[in-house]
């Protein structure tokens, strides 16, 4: 790889062209500036927020940590590709029931998180939720609410 | 800052990016190690562990590997938040090199043998030489680091590490000791207390000389805090934003006892 690079990328199931791209952009620029998939959010490009989080080829990980072309040939969901039908998902619609959603910045990165930690574990305990939930900041909720949500969804999908 | 024309080693990535991202480093040429599969593994031969350069924080959190190497899986546990401790490795822990590289302290404490590799053949070398400054090492630009070696655990083991708080962050102090009860030998070094991580001999030998190894016993309590003392004098912090000496000073104290504690337990 070098310089000026092309490639595709593997997001949400469907296949995407990246033309002339500067080798160094992240995935997370990518995503937003190039392929125009914003919902995740760009804080701190440094790992620390989580505001960026999707999942690369099943595992959670900060967007803006990826380097773009680097994830060729992976399977790459975003927050877009959790409800593709444009309808809310159950994690969404949890966190805006239990008011884990205020300014909202944080909320898209918490999605792709919490349905990371539940699709691996059905019923997490308190500290696995704090411990499965700790890359991903919010300056908003206190997480109390958020925990709530997740706390919702385990009830709900138990049926 | 100037376009450097050789390709750069990018593993996980979690050190590389930011420096990318806030324009510290400009590659024009990425050498990925993502499908590098025969890096990602470790395996078990004899009494040696073999770690793949690109083993990554959450495989050494598998039961099977922390049996063999607990202070790694311990200072594995410690890092960052879930995302990055499913994409950065111990590979890129080690080549960055910094004091406050959580899975150095438990190398050094180890003897930890690094495999390197280029064109020109492999060199293996010892984590301590391996390192020689803050965040400097003795790799040549197309070295490539392959394996970590390091002896499979033959007692208790031990990785405590003080930080503002408990996920995501940088240790102010931490402390790695291991203990070999077949050859009678402790192994103990600090981190983020010094340029490079510290080995505390003295310490060591002290406590060796102390320990009833036939009984794996402490017998004389004030040992704890003796080799807590030993292992605080042998750290030689810095005031900086993330703490004063003297707290790192002190924590190093607190933690290095606690450490021999657990691997000795009073009363036992
Ligand atoms: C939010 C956040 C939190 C963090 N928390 C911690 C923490 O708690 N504790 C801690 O110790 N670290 C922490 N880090 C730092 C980082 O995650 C680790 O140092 C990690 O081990 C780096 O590995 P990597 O695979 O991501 O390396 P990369 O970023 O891919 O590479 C780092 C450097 O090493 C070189 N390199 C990588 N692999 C090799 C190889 N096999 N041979 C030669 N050179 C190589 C690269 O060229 C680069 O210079 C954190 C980072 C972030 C962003
Ligand atoms: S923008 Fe990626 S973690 Fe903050
Ligand atoms: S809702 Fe505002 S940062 Fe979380």
């Amino acid at each position: 790889m070098t310089g000026a690079v092309t490639y595709r990328l593997q997001i949400n199931g469907a296949d995407h062209a990246v033309e002339s791209s500067w080798l160094g952009e992240s995935l997370l620029y990518v995503l937003r500036e190039r392929l125009g998939l914003v919902g995740s959010k760009n804080a701190c490009e440094e790992g620390e927020c989580g505001s960026c989080s999707v999942l690369v080829d099943g595992r959670l990980v900060c967007s803006c940590l990826e380097l773009a072309a680097a994830a060729e040939g992976t399977e790459i969901i975003t927050v877009e590709g959790l409800s593709p039908d444009g309808t809310l998902s159950d994690v969404q619609e949890a966190l805006v029931a239990e008011g884990g959603v205020q300014c909202g910045f944080c909320t898209p990165g918490f999605v792709v998180a919490v349905h990371d930690l539940l699709d691996g574990n059905a019923s997490p305990s308190p500290l696995e939720t704090k411990e499965a939930l700790a890359g991903n900041l919010c300056r908003c909720t206190g997480y109390g609410r958020i925990e709530a949500a997740v706390e919702r969804v385990v009830e709900l999908r138990r049926g | 800052m100037a376009a450097d024309p050789r390709p750069q080693v990018l593993a996980g990535g979690t050190d590389f990016m930011v420096e990318v991202n806030y324009d510290h480093r400009r590659p024009t040429a990425v050498m990925s190690l993502r499908r590098v599969d025969e890096l990602r593994g470790w395996r078990r031969h004899g009494d040696r562990l073999t770690v793949g350069a690109g083993l990554r924080y959450v495989d050494m959190l598998e039961s099977e590997f922390e049996v063999s190497a607990p202070a790694l899986a311990q200072a594995a546990r410690t890092v960052g938040s879930p995302q990055i401790r499913n994409t950065g490795t111990i590979g890129g822990n080690v080549a960055t090199a910094s004091p406050a590289g959580d899975t150095l302290p438990v190398l050094y404490a180890l003897d930890a043998e690094v495999t390197v590799s280029s064109t020109r053949g492999d060199r293996v070398v010892p984590i301590q030489e391996l390192i020689v400054g803050p965040k400097r090492t003795t790799l040549a630009p197309d070295e490539l680091i392959v394996s970590i070696s390091i002896p499979v655990s033959k007692g208790p083991q031990e990785f405590l590490k003080i930080g503002v708080r408990n996920a995501m962050v940088i240790a102010v102090a931490s402390v790695a000791l291991v203990v070999d009860g077949d050859n009678r030998h402790i192994g103990c070094a600090l981190g983020s207390v010094g340029p490079t991580i510290i080995r505390c001999s003295e310490a060591e030998a002290m406590a060796e000389a102390e320990i009833d190894w036939d009984r794996l016993h402490l017998p004389d309590p004030r040992v704890y805090e003796t080799f807590g003392a030993m292992c605080a004098a042998a750290s030689s912090p810095i005031d900086d934003h993330r703490s004063t000496s003297r707290y790192r000073r002190h924590g190093v104290y607190v933690l290095a006892t606690r450490a021999l504690m657990r691997a000795f337990e009073p009363g036992a």
